[in-house]
């Protein structure tokens, strides 16, 4: 652990605000090396994350069956509270999850799916044929993934899930442009 | 060039998904950290928190019971017994501008989107290790200075008033808490 003993603060006092300044109490863990330095961390990482990547179709597979369970507990009881949270959740893992396994297509059908869920201002209203699109969509991605054709077929079937879902979040937000800006907004958090 | 000594860190990890933080543990481990705690829903993470004073917190946004947002808050509280400073990096799934504001507003130091990446998250933590930023008080937010750019020809609404500074050396809010207990 860096902090041994907290060093004392330095407050300066606004009318408006208090701007606190401490001491960097991790700067004792920062180690200054030469420019030529062997040692990458991050590459010796992803070597790591590599030697993990036998077990990532398996996990895949878990994460579709999970949301196949939640499309299939709203079919049986409809969208509840909480059918739609775990319908909800399952697919944002695979949207946080997917390409990291190996999956690109499959978290970008689960995105879709992600904004549907989160602007269509009534899950009732959704045409049912939507969302099993995309539930079967991101199970045949998982299960077909090895063939290398198929990594075509899906980039294309998410590229039109996608396209498909958004005219229809379009349409039913034309009245609500805080949805609408949301829907249209392009990501802009920093990856890498 | 600098590097970080991994093995002094403590990492606090909370995510539901146990794939996730398989892939946490695994990135964390190959930097070099030892002591890399984990938790799966916000309320475990804060007893964690507590209990284990990790220098660096990782959580994720959507999770059980509370979530990365509300577990953010409940560090960021000054009078708080914990710590309320340690650097908060959230990695999330979402990735909406409404979304990354809510979080900078919970106090949130960094954001990093998934899908993780090595390079993105060892960037994170050399951030807050090596930039921190002073932190800020008012009526409605604790945390990291929310503005990373200092742009003084500013003169918009949200300017910051005050004139000259009165300054005050405190003892850490830290060590106050630890000598109330």
């Amino acid at each position: 652990m860096a902090k041994e003993k907290s060093p004392a603060l330095n407050v300066k006092t606004y009318a408006s605000h208090h701007v606190i300044t401490q001491p960097n109490p991790l700067r004792k863990v920062l180690r200054r090396v030469p420019e030529r330095d062997l040692d990458d961390p991050v590459a010796r990482a992803e070597k790591a994350l590599a030697g993990l990547s036998g077990e990532f179709k398996a996990w895949m597979l878990a994460e579709a069956d999970r949301l196949s369970a939640a499309h299939t507990g709203v079919l049986k009881n409809g969208f509840t509270d909480l059918n739609s949270e775990e319908l909800f959740r399952a697919a944002h893992d695979i949207k946080g999850d997917a390409a990291t396994f190996g999956f690109p297509s499959a978290a970008a059908v689960a995105e879709s799916l992600c904004r549907v869920i989160e602007h269509a201002p009534d899950l009732g209203s959704v045409p049912s044929e939507l969302i099993m699109h995309h539930i079967n969509a991101v199970q045949a991605i998982v299960r077909d993934h090895t063939k290398l054709e198929s990594t075509k077929v899906a980039a294309e079937l998410s590229r039109r899930l996608r396209k498909v879902a958004d005219d229809y979040l379009m349409q039913v937000n034309r009245n609500r442009p805080e949805h609408l800006e949301a829907i249209m907004a392009p990501s802009i958090v920093p990856g890498d | 060039m600098f590097r970080i000594d991994f093995n002094k860190l403590r990492f606090l990890v909370c995510d539901d998904n146990p794939h996730m933080r398989r892939i946490l543990r695994t990135l964390l481990h190959s930097f070099g950290a030892r002591e890399v705690y984990e938790a799966e829903d916000g309320a475990t993470a804060l007893e964690m928190y507590t209990h284990y004073v990790p220098d660096i917190v990782i959580t994720d946004w959507a999770m059980p019971i509370f979530d990365g947002l509300e577990l953010a808050q409940m560090i960021r509280q000054p009078e708080s017994k914990g710590n309320p400073f340690a650097p908060i990096i959230m990695l999330t799934g979402h990735s909406e501008k409404r979304r990354v504001t809510v979080a900078r507003d919970a106090g949130v130091t960094e954001f990093l989107a998934k899908p993780i990446s090595a390079k993105g998250l060892y960037q994170r933590i050399l951030n807050v290790v090596a930039n921190p930023r002073p932190f800020i008080k008012t009526k409605t937010y604790f945390g990291p200075d929310r503005r990373r750019n200092t742009n003084v020809a500013y003169i918009g609404p949200e300017r910051r008033v005050g004139g000259e500074a009165e300054i005050l050396q405190q003892p850490s809010l830290l060590d106050k808490a630890r000598s109330a207990i």
